[in-house]
């Protein structure tokens, strides 16, 4: 094999384990060995789980040699650590955080494990998953595996990052605004932030409830498919949950994008988009033409340009409540020199939470609180059918939607930290999927001055099937995906 | 706090009845800088207030198909209690022990 065993994609591990040309143990060894030789400059884990590695590498070779593997078994995989995993830790990047262990899996997880996935450890985040570079982590700096002077975006960056350096087959994210797709795109790998539903949130730390979903970052678009398969589908922990099954993503992958209708959002190809990811998007979408497509160039999204804001009042405001619950009493950090229970609580909240957290929590405390409620709140959540309007309509035109994943290339490490603005309009392209509840994608579509950059794709809900099709359509006819960064 | 004026309008002991509201404590020079902070946050997020919503219903959940789930009154196995109890900063026997309530 000319790539080194950390770069087979997850399928192709798969294959070679199931053909007994490889065993879990040796393929997860040499994930330790690549996490050993490159985390000092990439920084993707918070906690790596050796020992629960070797277990579990151990479970999946018997289960190969017994003929009952499934697609994953022995396969390698991080997950950002914000999805609770029994008996490890689940830090969230945060103080408030750092010495929990979970006493429960996520289900995401249970599905993963219980496939025969092996954990190798936790990836890092901003904390509670508030940002769009990972600088908000309160317990580690991931860096760029392209650039090391950059950002891997967020909040997913330890995920994102983990993936595109080899230190992970796959991982699971989880995309409030953004998450997944973004540091996607900046790092190079394919991310999808799945139909709001799809996949289980029960066990994923909460930041804003009516939003969250976790989803696959992979190398390949085929690997993303073999993910969600195994992640996707009813959850009764999870009442949000859709009740049906989930289909095959793999089956349709190769079917093309002949007549496929695509609508190119023109409002994402101007003003605050770098001219050099418009002109690789349209690129890529130029390519999905020649293969078959019908792509309408002027589509447009006009009242898509509030979903910012109304993402950040609804975030915040869910953040203030499902945040409200880090007492310090139950679980996490406690300040127990404190005198009495508020200033206990005080002191906890004010030591265990970093400035981020802080102002999203003050922020939804505000836009909820009385004489604010309807200018904001409630304006947000009327502003939020507009869109979901929006987006209904265009899916009767459209059967997917483009725009670039991101407005620029991965950023500098420092260069938003001091203006919140500013690093929230990083994510101005992903929060409208997040609004709608709709599912989207982030593709590699090339490189600028060296940087990855991505193609988003969109489509209506439970229209991840039609999604992967195009994007594997696309990523077939390029070499991106046999790009890995300069470590 | 008297009428919605985003911004400018926000003033430091708007910002400290929040923080309490909120059980986070801050310092003068915290509450200033979070002050100014959440200025520029309520002029971005200011821009709803530019759409007209006459007549539109709030979306609260995104997806259409799922309302009021309720599971089956079924008994099931708990999480057993020193499982609960694991991560409890303070505990005495099975309960979390909180600081005292009043003086």
């Amino acid at each position: 094999m000319a790539e080194p065993l950390y770069y087979l994609s997850a399928g192709e591990m798969s294959d070679a384990l199931q053909r007994r040309e490889l065993s879990a143990a040796e393929l997860s060894e040499a994930h330790f060995d690549r996490i050993a030789e490159v985390e000092d400059e990439v920084g993707a884990y918070l906690s790596v789980t050796t020992n629960l590695a070797i277990d579990q590498a151990r479970a999946a070779d018997a289960r190969l040699a017994a003929g009952t593997a499934a697609p994953l078994t022995g396969v390698p995989m991080q997950l950002k650590d914000n999805l609770n995993v029994r008996g490890t830790a689940t830090t969230c990047a945060s103080r408030m955080l750092e010495t929990y262990v979970a006493p429960y899996d996520a289900t995401a997880a249970a599905a993963l494990t219980g496939a025969g996935a092996v954990l190798l450890g936790k990836g890092n985040m901003d904390e509670f998953a508030m940002g769009s570079s990972t600088e908000n982590s309160a317990l580690g700096v991931t860096r760029n595996p392209w650039d090391r002077e950059r950002v891997p975006g967020g909040s997913s960056g330890g995920p994102a990052a983990a993936v595109a350096a080899g230190e992970a087959a796959f991982a699971l994210g989880s995309d409030t605004g953004g998450s997944i797709r973004q540091p996607a795109a900046f790092c190079g790998v394919v991310g999808l932030k799945p139909t709001y539903g799809l996949v289980s949130r029960y066990g994923l730390v909460a930041f804003a409830s009516s939003l969250d979903q976790i989803g696959p970052m992979t190398r390949t678009v085929r690997d993303c498919a073999i993910v969600l398969n195994a992640i996707a589908g009813h959850d009764p922990k999870d009442s949000t949950s859709i009740p049906a099954p989930a289909p095959d993503y793999t089956a349709r992958l190769d079917a093309g994008v002949e007549g496929m209708r695509i609508g190119v959002v023109r409002d994402y190809f101007g003003e605050g988009i770098a001219p050099e990811a418009a002109r690789a998007a349209r690129e890529a979408i130029g390519s999905l033409e020649s293969m078959g497509a019908q792509v309408d160039w002027e589509a447009s999204l006009p009242n898509s340009r509030a979903a910012l804001a109304v993402y950040y009042i609804i975030a915040p405001s869910e953040c203030s409540a499902n945040l409200a619950r880090y007492d310090g009493v139950k679980y996490g950090y406690s300040d127990t020199e404190a005198d009495g229970l508020w200033a206990a609580l005080e002191a906890t909240r004010r030591e265990g939470f970093g400035a981020e957290v802080k102002r999203r929590i003050l922020l939804g405390a505000y836009a909820l609180s009385a004489g604010y409620y309807d200018a904001y709140y409630l304006k947000a959540l009327q502003v939020r059918t507009i869109i979901r309007r929006e987006f209904a309509e265009a899916f009767e035109r459209y059967d997917l939607l483009a725009t670039p994943s991101t407005p620029t290339p991965a950023f500098k490490l420092g260069e938003k930290t001091a203006d919140p603005v500013a690093m929230h309009a990083s994510d101005v392209c992903n929060v409208p999927v997040n609004i709608a509840g709709i599912p989207a994608v982030s593709v590699p579509c090339g490189f600028v001055d060296g940087l990855p950059v991505g193609l988003q794709l969109m489509g209506p809900h439970l229209s991840e099937s039609a999604l992967l099709q195009a994007a594997y359509a696309y990523e077939q006819s390029t070499p991106w995906r046999d790009e890995h960064p300069p470590l | 706090m008297a009428s919605p004026e985003p911004g400018s309008a926000l003033t430091l002991d708007d910002v400290r009845h929040i923080a309490a509201l909120c059980r986070i404590g801050m310092t003068d020079a915290e509450l200033e800088r979070m002050r100014a902070e959440l200025a520029d946050l309520l002029g971005e997020v200011a821009f709803v207030q530019s759409v007209d919503t006459t007549g539109i219903d709030p979306t609260g959940h995104a997806v259409d198909n799922v309302h009021s789930v309720m599971r089956d009154d079924e008994a099931t196995d708990p999480m057993p209690a020193e499982d609960v109890l694991l991560n409890a900063p303070l505990r005495e026997g099975v309960y979390f022990r909180t600081r005292s309530v009043l003086d």
